[in-house]
């Protein structure tokens, strides 16, 4: 029973359903190349670029990777938890931009002697 | 099922045993929940370079030519054969395993120009001067602010830990997938959906990967070329 149930679970799926993402994900990752070349501040770009990269990783988690046909109990148990340990490690960003700050105090104003410039 | 498999959530029969409570085998439970903590392993690694990046000045080397068009058709080949892949699973729950072993060598196929490709890529960058703790002569002189602030050296150490990390978990995928094509028809239709899993996982990580690690260090300007 459980085979059966298995392979009528997985016929949610055409073919051409697949195709179709297939072509989703390269017209997406074209776009990434294409904006790549685009005057677009770092922060602006930064942000599309991972709204793109998530549309791409949800696309294939849920129709490659078949989650979308799955028990929701599954899918309850596996994405919120991954989702909120990943957002728990953009504690290390107040850091990071600390760190920048430090290394960049003088950047408005140029060390007299060219040789200091060597000390970090 | 599939009705029952949608509405249902958590029911207190599902947890007193007897049954599956989500649906799937052991195995693909654990495949999932490695693939879980794979993730972890490359979100802390891909946070790390952010980290390094906010906090560095960070060189943007890389030219449409070769690095550019080479990561965007390994781009290609990774999703293509993503697509494959679905289609070997396709088939293997048809009952078709010719069929499937078809569609997993074509998958290899693919993960192997992947690997390829990132070589020559790699080859590239080391022939000109790239190394995991040291910059090319000419990239720091480029790269270096008006002020005096050279191009960290971390940049080497980031890339090549991290698109090794990866390119190690397709060769790994390409093996795994070898076996599954060999032993197909011993195998349960589960099996190989589980190795289908793993492949698209590697899929899904290139998906972050070429855009933070290429995209945004695409020389724009074409500052290096001059």
């Amino acid at each position: 029973m459980s085979a059966h149930a298995h392979a009528d679970e997985h016929f949610a799926g055409s073919n051409k359903l697949f195709i179709s993402v297939w072509v989703w994900l390269l017209v997406l990752t074209g776009i990434e190349v294409f904006l790549a070349y685009k005057p677009i501040p770092i922060h602006f770009m930064l942000t599309i670029l991972m709204g793109l990269s998530i549309i791409k990783a949800a696309l294939i988690v849920a129709y490659f990777m078949h989650l979308k046909f799955e028990r929701l109990s599954l899918v309850l148990t596996i994405v919120p938890m991954l989702v909120a340990c990943i957002c728990l490690l953009f504690v290390f960003f107040p850091d990071s931009f600390r760190s920048s700050g430090l290394r960049y105090k003088f950047k408005e104003q140029p060390p007299v002697q060219p040789q200091s410039s060597e000390n970090p | 099922m599939s009705t029952e498999a949608r509405t249902a959530t958590f029911t207190a029969a599902d947890w007193s045993g007897g049954v599956l409570p989500y649906r799937v085998g052991h195995r693909k439970l654990g495949m999932w929940l490695f693939i879980v903590s794979d993730s972890l392993t490359f979100s802390a690694l891909l946070m790390g370079y952010a980290y390094l990046r906010a906090s560095n000045n960070w060189p943007t080397p890389f030219p449409f030519y070769p690095s550019i068009v080479f990561s965007t058709v390994m781009t290609f080949c990774l999703l293509s054969s993503s697509l494959t892949m679905v289609f070997g699973v396709s088939a293997s729950s048809r009952g078709d395993k010719a069929g499937a072993r078809k569609w997993i060598l074509a998958t290899i196929f693919f993960g192997v120009s992947f690997i390829v490709l990132h070589l020559i890529e790699w080859n590239h960058l080391i022939s000109e001067g790239l190394r995991p703790f040291f910059l090319p002569e000419h990239w720091v002189k480029v790269f270096t602010t008006p002020d005096g602030i050279p191009p960290t050296p971390l940049f080497g150490a980031t890339f090549f830990t991290i698109t090794g990390l990866h390119m190690f978990h397709v060769a790994s995928g390409a093996v795994y997938l070898g076996v599954v094509a060999a032993r197909v028809k011993k195998l349960k239709h589960e099996d190989i959906e589980i190795s289908g899993l793993y492949w698209h996982f590697v899929d899904l990580v290139w998906m972050f990967v070429f855009p933070l690690i290429y995209i945004l260090s695409v020389d724009v300007g074409g500052h290096l070329a001059k």
